[in-house]
């Protein structure tokens, strides 16, 4: 692991979220600290662990019944929705 | 004694007696938090009407009938907001239960209002909530812990009989242990999170806050066991925990990690741990000696694979079919990114730009793949110790509460708080903070008992022993 300046307007843009340049700059300082300190974790001796390590106590492909039963209410689901009109959830354009 | 101020145990030996009714209790503590509450804000949200409505209807037979309990507002209740503590879910109504909320409500709970937070549960100290700051119950002028610091602070102030919470890295444990009340990280797999709003996977759990280690048992045992509305709930037979708390503790062997002993602790909770350990001794439990020798890797670990798991959780907040939504959103990717920008606070942004840096194309083997290996380290590090002791005894937070402000401005001294809770999360083991003194300045300082896998009766047991041999749990804030 070697330190490595996080390019915060880049990541933002992968995570989509609008930062002004007052937060990048505080962000790009703060999270080089918190990688400083992450570092420690290359002195750590792995060697022993499989390479791809799966959690013995995480229980995988838990499968139940297939059956019919009530689902959620849908009015009090498209209540939420902060745009909807005939039982549809709007969004802006994507397309002209 | 005023009602409000009573443990679950107590009031249901009154109500089956019918010396009180469940419109009692709530009455008793609407009044109380009328009082005390616009000081402490640890409530979001109180329900007066409706907790009136339960209390007329309330079964005093069942486990917790007429019972009155706070919860967490990352809680799904259908019909009540669910905010997160953010802005991004204002205006959000759950349109279900989360399956702790249905198993109180059988149980016959009363659900009394929503508690404070940090910020979709990420900081220690609940001034990461964007709507108010929590005081704690013994000084205002400090925090009440975090992220669960509204659950706390309403248990401790006597303004609900019990609280569920909810703990990734130590947000039930350290707030209870700064507020000096009972509370219970629960095993992985041991409490459905079904309705629980997602942070950190494979790392949340729902538990209770308490006044005593016996009203711990009995709300454990109402909202454990297996959900197949959840995928990680597992079907262990959920044991009666209260019927476990009289059992001796001689000869129960107490692991004592040196790790945890070591610089950056009070020395007021130094010596307040150092005497729980002794009385242990006293009473015929083995004390032994055992190591956690990857305990100081486990913040890197945990701000690895915790914000990872968040950046992914935390995708779904994008305006799109609840909360807030951008009033600018002129096309869908404006609409995202404005939505979480405006939605969403500091902490919660600095953690979802780190979770996106460690798992992005090039940085994930050296950071989440690596943060992986030595979590199963710090794993193995448990078992190892499980093999020489029944329990591990540690203290909770290497300080008392600390005062509003200190480490907002530095996010890594915030991590360090969490240093004795977060590697219980990483082993999914399980861990219990209760009171075990005061400072000098009368703040509360908290011992954390860790046990096994599915271990939550042995520690329970001896959070019982010790509480009802000091009297700790006797003391109040004072709050005029």
């Amino acid at each position: 692991m070697k330190t490595e300046t996080i390019d915060v307007a880049y990541v933002a843009g992968l995570a989509r979220l609008q930062l002004t340049p007052q937060e990048e700059a505080l962000f790009q300082q703060q999270l080089g600290n918190i990688l400083g300190y992450v570092e420690q974790l290359s002195a750590v001796d792995t060697s022993s662990v499989p390479n791809d390590p799966i959690d013995p106590h995480l229980p995988t492909n838990v499968l139940r019944t297939d059956e019919e039963r009530p689902s959620l209410d849908r009015e009090a689901i498209l209540a939420n929705a902060p745009k909807q009109a005939d039982h549809l959830i709007l969004m802006p354009k994507i397309v002209e | 004694m005023s009602l409000a101020t009573s443990t679950i145990a107590t009031l249901r030996r009154r109500l089956a007696a019918k010396e009180i009714s469940p419109t009692d209790i709530v009455r008793d503590l609407l009044a109380r938090i009328d009082s005390v509450d616009p000081r402490i804000q640890g409530y979001l949200r109180v329900n007066a009407a409706d907790a009136l409505a339960q209390a007329a209807d309330a079964d005093t037979s069942k486990p917790l009938g007429g019972i009155p309990i706070a919860l967490k507002d990352n809680i799904n209740q259908r019909g009540e907001g669910c905010t997160c503590a953010s802005r991004i879910l204002q205006g959000y109504t759950a349109p279900y239960d989360a399956t702790v909320v249905r198993k109180l409500r059988e149980a016959g709970a009363i659900l009394l209002g929503r508690t404070n937070m940090d910020e979709f549960a990420m900081g220690s100290s609940t001034e990461h909530s964007a709507y108010q700051k929590t005081c704690n119950p013994w000084n205002p002028d400090c925090i009440p812990g975090g992220s669960s610091g509204g659950s706390a602070a309403v248990v401790a102030a006597n303004e609900a009989i019990a609280a569920l919470g909810s703990d990734t890295g130590g947000s039930i444990r350290q707030p209870a242990a700064l507020c000096g009340c009972v509370g219970l990280k629960p095993t992985y797999g041991r409490v459905s999170r079904y309705g629980l709003i997602a942070f950190a996977s494979s790392l949340d759990q729902i538990g209770p806050f308490t006044k005593t280690v016996e009203d711990a048992a009995l709300l454990l045992r109402v909202i454990s066991g297996h959900d197949p509305m959840e995928n990680t709930s597992r079907p262990v037979e959920v044991p009666d925990y209260t019927a476990a708390l009289p059992q001796p503790i001689k000869g129960l062997r107490i692991g004592i990690p040196k790790e945890y002993f070591g610089a950056g602790m009070d020395p007021e909770v130094q010596s307040a741990v150092r005497a729980a350990i002794d009385w242990y001794a006293a009473e015929g439990a083995e004390v032994v000696d055992v190591s956690l020798p990857h305990t100081s890797a486990a913040i890197a670990v945990y701000y690895i694979i915790a914000t990872a798991e968040a950046s992914a959780n935390l995708a779904r907040f994008d305006g799109v079919r609840y909360g807030h939504r951008s009033a600018s959103a002129a096309d869908p990717l404006t609409c995202y990114k404005n939505s979480r920008a405006e939605g969403f606070g500091p902490e919660v942004k600095r953690r979802i730009i780190l979770g996106t840096y460690v798992l992005s194309s090039g940085y994930y083997d050296a950071y989440y793949n690596r943060a992986q290996k030595v979590r199963q380290l710090l794993r193995r590090d448990f078992e190892q110790a499980f093999g020489k002791c029944d329990i591990i005894l540690t203290p909770t937070s290497p300080s008392p509460a600390f005062k509003f402000g200190e480490k907002t401005s530095d996010p890594l001294q915030m991590y360090l708080a969490d240093i004795y809770t977060i590697a219980v999360n990483l082993a999914g083991v399980c861990g219990l903070s209760l009171p075990c003194g005061f400072t000098a300045s009368g703040l509360p300082i908290g011992l954390q008992l860790i046990g096994p896998h599915f271990g939550e009766a042995a520690i329970l047991q001896a959070a019982h022993s010790y509480e009802t041999a000091h009297d700790w749990a006797a003391r109040k804030p004072e709050l005029a």
